[in-house]
């Protein structure tokens, strides 16, 4: 053996390095390891990593403003807040057409709802308003209508307004489209702008491609012939309030030139309130500027806002600020979830030892009988076991009658059992016991008689024997038990929703509430992740006292 | 050193008895007593009652029946951890949350010493055992020999006077069993304390003890000096199950004082000592110890009675020769011969004369 003179890496027999010869080895019997956990790989993935990723981006996404009213939040930026005026005649002039756009896809309700979490009212002024943008728009149809009954039909504005060479401004607006509807919005549109009318008429322009895009494409109509939206009716009077446009138009011999002329020479007719008026007389609030300063806020694709809310914080104007007194709840919340599952935990923990105990030192026959006792509860629907407590808890109930017929109680001071927070306590407790017995027992079962025997053979009377050998080698089942229970009950819904009332609710039901009834994701995606991270954050300091390696939940 | 109820001895088990289901008894009338300084081993087949009496004398079982004294005082009503008794588990049962020195510590702790009395005592419980340098370390990290001593040095660590000892070599390989047996036994007669040690091996029993109680079905069936029990064994079972044995059937044909004639079952008579038998014409096994059996001629007495055997097997084992018989029908008659240059190595299929000593050939019960 020449190893000891040979010098560098060890070679295997056919003179390749030993280590990538073991690596080769190992290489198949990893891949087989892995193939064989593939699938379970893919399910949690899929079921677990997705939804907790998407629930962390639901929590600071804000796409839906500037998806929705992207030309409005563009205009917005000028706007000066602190000032005290409403936005420039230009925002509102975006906005219309937005929310027209929108509209049609029944899209500004949601805006208003989700500026609603923030500022309750602008709701019902989106969708009020929504209503009434037709009409300003068929206020400029009928007038130009009356100057040339063309305008009336579909195949004046497709000749009028389709050419060559705006294939951009179409992708363009495709995009916005495709931002705003969440899909691709992919497909033959049946229509391409003319640049020469892109830049002669921006607006109008504008308003019939998204006419275009929308009927085509959501509508599967052929463009040319359907009548366009009143939005392109609103678009020209928009472009005629110009004067270069008007200007511009007199040069223009296109296809509707003639018409177009005319509609120039008469356009005193056109209605001359200013957008910001319209929307003003649809709803006086769109002249508040609280209201925009809301949408500016929210404006961004992201924001801090529904973690700010989930700790009783608000944004504002001038930075955070805490919620008005009345508004604060999570944090106590959050508090009482925590308090309350503690004490939950030391119930079980007080409960379930001594049970645990027994079932471990009875013999193996007896054990599993009593293990079916223990285990019971885990076979019966939760809901059921919650409603069974609450027929035991109540003021007339089971528990209370017995009190008062036993004369512990008198009639009129029945005790308080359920809808508050010792409702609450106790069926979790009973609903979480298993949870924090079989880890004990499991670890309980793995300690031999003998040490208990030596202690006392050693002179520790029966507690000292207890306390200083069998307890210390319990605790890893203590620890086991209690990160489950805990962990278990801090994230409990239904129980407390049952038998809680107001006082014994979690943190839990608020997210549900927040997903099933307000709809507002985002505040229920970000008290979640607080959830989450107050649980991993407990975790941490879990494992930096007691130590995770002392964890044992069997064996 | 009998069994009788001697004012003098430091334990005293007084006619108990012991049911664990109220039907069968596990021990059935116990009478023992030992005197202070004493090394004595309980030795039995497993189920024989002998970890059930050590358990009573500890106190984790309680007599169904009888008296348990404790330096003349009864501690039938004593809790276990009031008896003051140092005892060696099975599986050594060191706490494993704690390390070596708070082991030894423990039984000190509960009896409220200082600290520094603690220390001081633990170190030379420590240094006793030769452990001195593993206090801080914990039990899992010590090898099972390690662990047996830090076991015995917990036992011992509080002084008692009596301490008790469960198979406490069981779980070790041969050489460090071997090792250990020494090591006990020296460091309890330099103590000076009271041992009671149960085992199933009867080489344990035999080297470690200042006598030997073997029990059987609940009873003690011999207890006496290891030298004794194996030359005088008082009964078959005695005789069978300790050291190698062998046995030959027969019927008792006369009986005149110290020697016995037996007839074997191919007709032979041959010359015994009586032991628990009387009476001519009863069934009785013969028991000769093998290395008691002479096939050279010129090493036997004149005039020795000598038998026919033929050899089956040889079997060289280094320092002794074991050699395998046929003798009266006996298939499995042993002798064993110590590997002398001068030695005879026997063949198989010889036939050969082998005799013995009239005194090393004991007729007894034939259970």
């Amino acid at each position: 053996m020449s190893d000891a003179t040979q010098t560098g890496p060890v070679l295997a027999a056919d003179g390749s390095p030993l280590k990538r010869s073991l690596a080769r080895t190992l290489r198949r019997q990893k891949l087989r390891a892995l193939l064989l956990i593939s699938p379970l790989l893919v399910f949690v993935l899929v079921t677990f990593i997705v939804p907790i990723v998407s629930m962390l981006f639901r929590s600071v996404e804000n796409q839906i403003v500037a998806h929705t009213l992207p030309q409005t939040v563009e205009a917005l930026q000028d706007w000066n807040p602190d000032a005290g005026e409403p936005p420039s005649e230009a925002v509102f002039e975006a906005l219309y057409f937005d929310m027209f756009k929108a509209a049609e896809a029944k899209r500004h309700t949601q805006v208003g709802n989700r500026l609603n979490y923030e500022q309750p009212g602008l709701s019902s002024m989106f969708r009020g308003t929504g209503r009434d943008l037709d009409d300003i728009g068929e206020e400029f149809e009928d007038v130009f209508v009356g100057i040339d009954p063309a305008f009336k039909t579909s195949e004046f504005w497709f000749e009028l307004l389709s050419g060559e060479g705006g294939e951009s401004f179409l992708d363009d607006r495709r995009a916005l489209y495709a931002a705003m509807l969440g899909e691709s919005m992919r497909g033959d549109v049946g229509f391409l702008p003319s640049a020469e009318m892109v830049s002669l008429l921006p607006a109008t322009s504008a308003a019939y491609t998204d006419f275009a895009i929308w009927t085509a494409i959501e509508k599967e109509d052929v463009v040319a012939e359907e009548r366009p939206w009143e939005a392109v009716y609103a678009g020209l009077g928009v472009d005629l309030r110009s004067p270069e446009v008007v200007a511009e138009i007199g040069s223009y011999s296109g296809p509707g030139a003639d018409i177009l002329k005319a509609a120039v020479a008469s356009r005193d007719q056109l209605p001359q309130a200013s957008f910001q008026e319209m929307f003003a007389e649809s709803d006086e609030d769109w002249l508040d500027v609280e209201g925009w300063r809301t949408m500016s806020l929210y404006s961004p694709d992201y924001t801090t806002g529904y973690f700010l809310n989930s700790v009783d914080l608000q944004k504002t104007i001038d930075g955070v600020e805490a919620r008005p007194e009345t508004q604060q709840i999570y944090i106590k919340l959050f508090i009482r979830t925590l308090y309350m599952s503690l004490i939950i935990t030391g119930a079980c923990i007080l409960l379930g030892y001594p049970v645990a105990w027994i079932l471990a030192n009875l013999p193996l026959r007896t054990a599993n009988v009593l293990m079916i006792l223990v285990l019971l509860p885990f076979w019966t629907s939760l809901l059921v076991r919650t409603s069974a407590w609450k027929v035991l808890l109540q003021q007339q109930g089971v528990i209370n009658e017995i009190l008062v017929w036993l004369g512990f109680v008198a009639d009129d001071g029945r005790l308080v059992l359920m809808n508050n927070a010792t409702g609450t306590i106790i069926a979790m407790t009973h609903i979480l016991l298993p949870f924090m017995i079989l880890p004990l027992y499991s670890v309980m079962k793995t300690i031999p008689p003998s040490y208990l025997r030596a202690a006392k053979s050693l002179g520790a009377t029966n507690w000292t024997a207890f306390w200083r050998v069998y307890f210390p080698q319990s605790v890893p089942g203590i620890g086991a038990g209690s990160i489950l229970v805990f962990i278990l009950a801090i994230g409990y819904y239904i129980t407390p929703e049952i038998v809680g009332g107001t006082d014994g609710v979690f943190i839990s039901n608020r997210i549900a509430y927040h997903i099933s009834s307000s709809l507002n994701w985002g505040l229920a995606a970000a008290l979640g992740t607080i959830l989450l991270l107050v649980v991993l954050a407990l975790y941490w300091l879990y494992d930096q006292i007691v130590g995770i390696d002392n964890v044992k939940l069997g064996g | 050193m009998t069994d009788s109820h001697s004012g003098d001895a430091f334990v005293a088990f007084e006619r108990v008895q012991k049911s664990y289901d109220g039907e069968t008894l596990v021990v059935k009338d116990l009478n023992l007593s030992i005197p202070k300084g004493e090394f004595l081993t309980m030795l039995g087949p497993s189920g024989s009652g002998k970890t059930t009496c050590l358990m009573m004398l500890a106190g984790f079982e309680t007599a169904t029946h009888g008296k348990i004294l404790l330096d003349g005082v009864s501690i039938n009503n004593i809790p276990p951890h009031k008896r003051g008794i140092g005892m060696v588990f099975q599986n050594y049962a060191l706490f494993p949350h704690m390390t070596v020195a708070e082991n030894l510590s423990f039984p000190l702790e509960v009896r409220k010493l200082g600290k520094s009395d603690r220390d001081a005592k633990v170190k030379r419980a420590l240094d006793m055992v030769q452990m001195g340098a593993f206090g801080g370390r914990r039990p899992a990290q010590l090898s099972g020999g390690q662990q047996q001593r830090i076991a015995l040095a917990r036992a011992l660590v509080f002084e008692p006077e009596l301490v008790l000892m469960d198979e406490p070599l069981g779980a070790l390989d041969k050489q460090l069993r071997e090792h250990m047996q020494f090591e006990i036994t020296n460091l309890a007669h330099d103590l000076g304390i009271t041992t009671v040690y149960v085992t199933h091996d009867q080489t344990e029993a035999l080297t470690m003890s200042d006598r030997v109680a073997v029990f059987d079905d609940g009873r003690i069936q011999q207890i006496d000096a290891p030298d004794v029990l194996y030359e005088s064994p008082k009964n078959s079972f005695v005789a069978q199950f300790i050291g190698e044995n062998n046995t030959l059937h027969g019927t008792i044909k006369e009986i005149k004082g110290e020697l016995a004639v037996v007839q074997l079952e191919d007709g032979e008579l041959i010359d015994c000592k009586p032991v628990n038998v009387s009476n001519v014409g009863e069934r009785t096994l013969v028991s000769i110890r093998p290395e008691r059996v002479e096939f050279d001629k010129s090493r036997l007495k004149k005039g020795t009675h000598t038998v026919k055997a033929e050899v089956l097997e040889f079997i060289y084992m280094g320092d002794i020769f074991r050699t395998r018989l046929r003798v009266a029908g006996n298939d499995n008659f042993v002798i064993k011969s110590r590997n002398a240059p001068d030695q005879v190595r026997l063949k198989p299929g010889e036939t050969i004369e082998i005799g013995w000593l009239p005194e090393d050939c004991r007729a007894l019960d034939a259970k």
